[in-house]
Parts: C-alpha cells; sequence; structure tokens
C-alpha cells in the first residue's frame, strides 16, 4: 500500500518542510501520495504536484480547514488512511500537533520526530534531547509516523505533474475557533533552512544587545537563534527558541555566542557542520561541541568578529 | 471547573543520561528522577486558575510504577487537592497513557485537563493531543498563555511561526509550554500538608484498557559523537579558520 504525505503549506504555497517529509515518505515506499488540506489552496496543490515523488496529490478545500486546525485536519486524513499502510508528515509544530490525533483515531501507536528510515517498519530516532538514539520497530497496521525536517534532504521541487484528486470535505469541529496569528516577518532566511545560524544566550544581557548578533547575522545571510534563556528573559521572539523544545537547527555553520550548552540547547543544534561557541567561561559545556572554541568576553569579540568580516573581500551566501 | 492534571516522572533535566551497554535502554538505576519539567507548569497553572477562584479543584495524576507516586505527591505540596495514580509498570507508550486518561477522564469528569506537551525522555509529544482525539475534545497544544472565561479559553500557542491564538469551549485539553508561567518551590510546610492528601491507587489491569506496547525498541545507542575541536587564541584566528580550513564564510 502506498504512503500518504500531509503537506504543510500557508494555502499560497508549500512550506519548504514538506519537501523533506516527502523524501521520507518516498524512502519508505515509492507510491507516495499527498493530500493537501486547505483554503484556495490550488497553487499550493498544484507546487506538490510537481514534486517528482509524489504520484497522486488528494485535494481537499473548506472555509474551516483554512488556519490548518488538527481537530478539522484528522478526520479528513482519518478517512483517507484506509488506503495508506503509512502516514507522514513533519515534526514540526504543524505535524506535532496534528499527527498524534490521527494516531489516536487510527488506534495506532505514533513514532515520533524519526532521523532516518531503515526498513519500511523500522525507524531511527533520538532520544533524552538526543543523548541517545533508538530503533523502533512499528508492529502496527498503519504507521503514523513524525519526520526530523533536518534529516532529510528537500525532494526536487519540480518536473512532476502528479494528477490532482478533489475530496470531500469534512464536517467542521465547532468548538475550536482560531483567533489570530502574529507571524514575525524577516527578510533573514528561515532558522529551520538557513545556510549560518548565530545564536544568542543569556550573556547577551539584553535585547537591545542582540542587535550585535543582528550586524553580524546580516553580514553573513544567516538566520537569528537563541537558546531557551534568552528567549524566556524575553530577549527576543519565542520563534528563534533552537533547543529540545525548540527548533532543530543543522546549518552548515551554527555559532553559539553566550550560551553556556545546556543538554537541551545541545539537542537542537549539535548536528550543525561546524560549529562555534564565543563564551567568557572557558568551562561552559558549548565547548565541548565546538570546533572552534573562543575564550572571550562576547561584548569585545562580536564588534571585532564584525570588523573582521569587513575585512574579508568575498563572504559565501 | 474542575482541573485535572497529567504528571509524569523522568530522569532529571540535569541529568547526563548513559546508554546502557547491552543496548536495551538508558540507566536509570540510582539516577536522579523528577516531574517532567512542563507538567510543572501544567500544575501551576491549574493550581493558580484555582487561586484565582475561577477553578474548584485540581486533580493531578500519574500514570506509571510504584515510585511515579513522588511526582502526585510533589503536585499535591504545590497545591494540587488530591491525587490518583494509576498503576501499570514496564514500557507504556502514549497511546497507552491517553487510554488510561481517558477512563480517569469518564469517571471524574473534568472541565479542563491539562500536562506538559512533551516529556523529556522519550520526547515523543503525543499524548494531550491523543487524548483529546480519544475524547473528541479540543486541543490547545505548546500552550504559553491561557485566559479563562466562563466556559471558554483563551490560548496563546508557541508555533514555528511565531504565535497563534484560539478560543476553545470547555471541556478541552490544554499542553502546557515551558513559558506558560514559573512554577512555584514547594514550601516545607505544604510538604507537610501534602502527605496527608488523598492519593486513590488505581490498577491499571482495572480499568479494561490495553496497554501491551505495539512498537518494539529493537536497540538504544549512542549517537555519534563530535570529534574535539580546538579553542582559537582570537577573533582574528577564529574568523581566518572558518575562512580558509572550514570553508564555510
Amino acid at each position: 500500500m502506498a504512503v500518504l504525505l500531509i503537506a504543510e503549506h500557508n494555502n499560497k504555497e508549500l512550506r519548504p518542510f514538506t519537501l523533506n517529509a516527502a523524501t521520507a515518505a518516498s524512502q519508505i515506499d515509492s507510491d507516495v501520495h499527498a493530500v493537501i488540506i486547505g483554503q484556495n489552496s490550488a497553487d499550493a496543490a498544484k507546487q506538490l504536484s510537481e514534486l517528482p515523488v509524489v504520484k497522486k496529490v488528494l485535494s481537499v478545500e473548506g472555509a474551516h480547514y483554512e488556519n490548518f486546525t488538527a481537530e478539522n485536519f484528522a478526520p479528513v486524513v482519518v478517512k483517507l488512511a484506509e488506503n495508506y499502510s503509512h502516514i507522514v508528515c513533519s515534526a514540526n509544530t504543524f505535524g506535532k500537533n496534528l499527527m498524534p490525533r490521527i494516531a489516536a483515531h487510527l488506534d495506532t501507536s505514533q513514532v515520533s520526530d524519526i532521523i532516518k528510515v531503515i526498513s519500511p517498519d523500522t525507524f531511527l530516532r533520538p532520544i533524552y534531547a538526543g543523548n541517545a538514539f533508538a530503533t523502533i520497530k512499528s508492529n502496527d497496521p498503519k504507521k503514523c509516523v513524525t519526520i526530523r525536517p533536518t534529516s532529510f534532504d528537500p525532494c526536487e521541487s519540480t518536473g512532476g505533474s502528479a494528477p490532482i484528486e478533489k475530496v470531500d470535505a469534512s464536517e467542521e469541529f465547532s468548538n475550536t475557533k482560531f483567533i489570530k496569528r502574529e507571524e514575525i516577518k524577516s527578510d533573514r532566511p528561515e532558522l529551520g533552512t538557513a545556510r549560518i545560524v548565530v545564536s544568542g544566550g543569556r550573556g547577551m544581557q539584553s535585547g537591545d544587545n542582540f542587535k550585535l548578533i543582528t550586524e553580524i547575522a546580516d553580514k553573513l545571510g544567516a538566520a537569528i537563534g537563541a537558546s531557551r534563556a534568552a528567549v524566556d528573559a524575553g530577549y527576543i521572539s519565542n520563534d528563534h527558541q533552537v533547543g529540545q523544545t525548540g527548533k532543530v537547527v543543522v546549518p552548515d555553520l551554527y555559532i553559539a555566542v553566550g550560551i553556556s550548552g545546556a543538554i537541551q540547547h545541545l539537542a537542537g543544534m549539535k548536528e550543525s557542520k561546524v560549529i562555534v561557541a564565543i563564551n567568557k567561561d572557558g568551562e561552559a559545556p558549548i565547548f565541548s561541541v565546538a570546533d572552534y572554541g573562543l575564550e572571550a568576553d562576547l561584548f569585545e569579540a562580536l564588534p571585532q568578529f564584525m570588523e573582521e568580516l569587513n575585512k574579508l573581500n568575498t563572504i559565501q551566501k | 471547573m474542575k482541573i485535572l492534571v497529567a504528571v509524569k516522572r523522568v530522569i532529571d533535566y540535569n541529568v547526563q543520561i548513559r546508554v546502557k551497554e547491552d543496548g536495551t535502554g538508558v540507566v536509570t538505576d540510582n539516577v536522579k528522577m523528577s516531574t517532567n519539567p512542563p507538567d510543572d507548569n501544567a500544575i501551576e497553572e491549574a493550581v493558580k486558575i484555582k487561586e484565582a477562584g475561577k477553578a474548584t479543584e485540581v486533580v493531578a495524576v500519574t500514570v506509571g510504577e510504584e515510585k511515579a507516586q513522588e511526582t502526585v505527591r510533589k503536585a499535591l505540596a504545590v497545591g494540587a487537592d488530591r491525587g490518583i495514580h494509576v498503576k501499570v509498570d514496564g514500557i507504556l507508550e502514549p497511546l497507552a497513557v491517553s487510554k488510561i486518561l481517558q477512563k480517569i477522564v469518564d469517571k471524574e469528569k473534568p472541565d479542563l485537563v491539562f500536562m506538559g506537551k512533551q516529556a523529556i525522555d522519550d520526547d515523543c509529544n503525543q499524548t494531550g493531543q491523543m487524548l483529546s482525539a480519544l475524547l473528541n475534545w479540543p486541543q490547545a497544544t505548546f500552550a504559553s498563555k491561557i485566559d479563562v472565561k466562563d466556559n471558554k479559553l483563551e490560548v496563546t500557542r508557541e508555533i514555528d511561526e511565531g504565535l497563534e491564538t484560539i478560543e476553545i469551549n470547555v471541556p478541552a485539553i490544554v499542553t502546557c509550554d515551558l513559558r506558560l508561567n514559573e512554577p512555584r518551590y514547594a514550601s516545607l510546610p505544604n510538604i507537610m500538608k501534602a502527605k496527608k492528601k488523598p492519593i486513590e491507587e488505581i490498577a491499571a489491569s482495572d480499568l479494561g484498557v490495553d496497554v501491551s506496547p505495539r512498537l518494539e525498541q529493537l536497540k538504544v545507542e549512542e549517537p555519534p559523537k563530535r570529534k574535539a575541536g580546538i579553542k582559537v587564541a582570537n577573533v582574528a584566528e577564529l574568523v581566518q579558520k572558518l575562512k580558509n580550513e572550514a570553508k564555510v564564510i
């Protein structure tokens, strides 16, 4: 039986991690169908049909799908699930919110946040904030799997031409009402997919001081991250948090500034290709994962860093 | 309004966990255990709502082995009125826990069920959503702010893009983020008082729920180690290394 991928989108276009989830789905079975649930989401459905790994698109439209409410999405997927062996989506806040609701309806034990498909029923996933990896075999006839997007490459986004089939909407769930979404708009790359991430921690001491990080991030074309401590202290908004309960990032370069490196933060960044730590405490645990450690006061080091960057003839973007 | 709060006993968040040499799991003997951190936020929020006069009773429930009762006792020490311990040994998957909690909800008839958004041991992030599916109740996951309004809650949720606000009708499930509040410490007199508060013990087998695992844990291993890095003397050296050695800028 085929795999059903749940597309994440904003009604206009696919959100990038849908492509990573499509890759994971195609590693489970080459017969991947994708469902897109939304309102006026035809353009996103067309984009989905162009992913070469997707063999068929199921499109479900309805006013009650506009805001991606799990209580409305779950019945649609549960109804479709009959024809599929696996249901797959990203383990970001969209998929985390939705998939367990589907799994419970299907009476199946979900496998969360996998980082590798070992076989169609066996997966590798991190536990204990990534301090152990568990190999898990699912014995349920239907498998609900969420995938860690940064552990799978995005699939090709053009060249496919899967048929788009309309599917009837399910009834509206009336006890949950969407009020508003406050998205923080930024011209910088998205944290989850950026090639370089510059993150600040409690050592930044204030939200104002984050401008030292912002400058460098802009110079490098980087996204801005933060430790939970910095978010809790109100220096920066929650969408920047990297860690066990925030985002997991795997950039080519991760620069941790004034971050001590609690287990929970390391969980979100220690797979980065190159890690730099700047911290005045030479004993900080962040240095144990850093390829390059600089023991220095960040308020001296960051302006110097900016100066050194300005001296370079070229910077990769 | 009556609030049921589910709490889980996990390895303390400060412990550097060790994988067992035979690959069957992680070492738990002589390891410090405590309440799953966001479950502390769930208890705190329920107690605050009661203190504000908007709830009449806070009941803490845990599902697990004998010692899991410590987490209920701790919840009682910070303000929960009574506790329930559903006793069961062995590995419990979120699906099984949510089915047990469903039985407790049937019995207790709470208006709200709170719990942490994720347990820091298995990192599954499933139980609240599963319970709300089984009950067909609304769910507000990853809550960082809760306003109680008559028979509704307005909840701010932390999502990847920023914040989302939803309104849910009671009865409902809320899973709590660490930023929801600052959990209080239990004072010594309250710890003493908590010892007198009742904890009802229920055997999971009496609830008629099949808790047998559906997943097989074939192996638990250490993640690949990063090779040791170097310390650089100054910023100029750092930038040179990034440019010429790592070639990332």
